[in-house]
């Protein structure tokens, strides 16, 4: 629970999300039960307000640099506006299934 | 040649490409598959470099597109995101629009 924990934190102090949400899917992949390596991020927030879908990424990418530098191996992330996530009726995909290849991709 | 002068040259000689974990017909990964799938219901020709064999391709892209995760699609010399967006893009229309416009664009017939 500490990365997701950190990831939480990281996020919530950031862009004060009107809605976050961050589901550990780890367990969807080639590694060990209690790993922490793939998660999937819901964040709505005004930061995101007339940014391009990159350069939100971007945004989200940058403050969890040192999650994604160490422990993190993946990250499904879904920004939107306040008021984008009304008209998606607050319905994000879910994440694919894992096909194996990062087994050799641990670093 | 250093790996970011290669990568320029890619993106310059291919309008449309994905950087990627395998091949389109064996993606080893599902984001990739996901990606990779949305971009090939587009209709359309593409380039791919297959990340997991070129290692320093996949050290100095991150780098050089500010982006830490593969796959990763790039039009007309832009990045246009990862899996996620190029799905939202493929259920909102908007990655049909886009790849076919670039292909008419290189290919005015």
């Amino acid at each position: 629970m500490i990365i997701q924990q950190q990831i939480e934190q990281q996020l919530q102090s950031s862009f004060a999300p009107a809605f976050l949400e961050v589901f550990n899917e780890s367990h969807m992949h080639s590694v060990s039960a209690d790993s922490e390596t793939h998660f999937r991020v819901v964040v709505v927030s005004s930061s995101f307000d007339g940014f391009s879908r990159v350069a939100r990424h971007q945004q989200v990418y940058a403050v969890l640099a040192p999650q994604l530098a160490g422990p993190v191996h993946a990250l499904a992330l879904h920004t939107h506006t306040a008021v984008e996530w009304e008209q998606r009726e607050q319905a994000v995909h879910a994440s694919p299934k894992c096909l194996g290849g990062s087994k050799p991709d641990q670093t | 040649m250093d790996t970011i002068e290669i990568i320029k040259e890619q993106l310059q000689n291919n309008q449309i490409l994905l950087y990627m974990k395998g091949s389109p017909n064996q993606p080893q990964c599902g984001f990739s598959a996901r990606t990779v799938e949305a971009l090939m219901a587009c209709g359309e020709r593409f380039a791919y470099v297959d990340i997991l064999t070129n290692p320093d391709i996949r050290a100095a892209l991150p780098g050089y597109a500010n982006w830490p995760t593969f796959p990763q699609l790039w039009v007309n010399g832009e990045l246009v995101g990862g899996c996620d967006i190029v799905a939202e893009m493929h259920d909102s229309g908007e990655l049909q629009t886009l790849i076919k416009e670039q292909a008419a664009a290189e290919d005015p017939e």
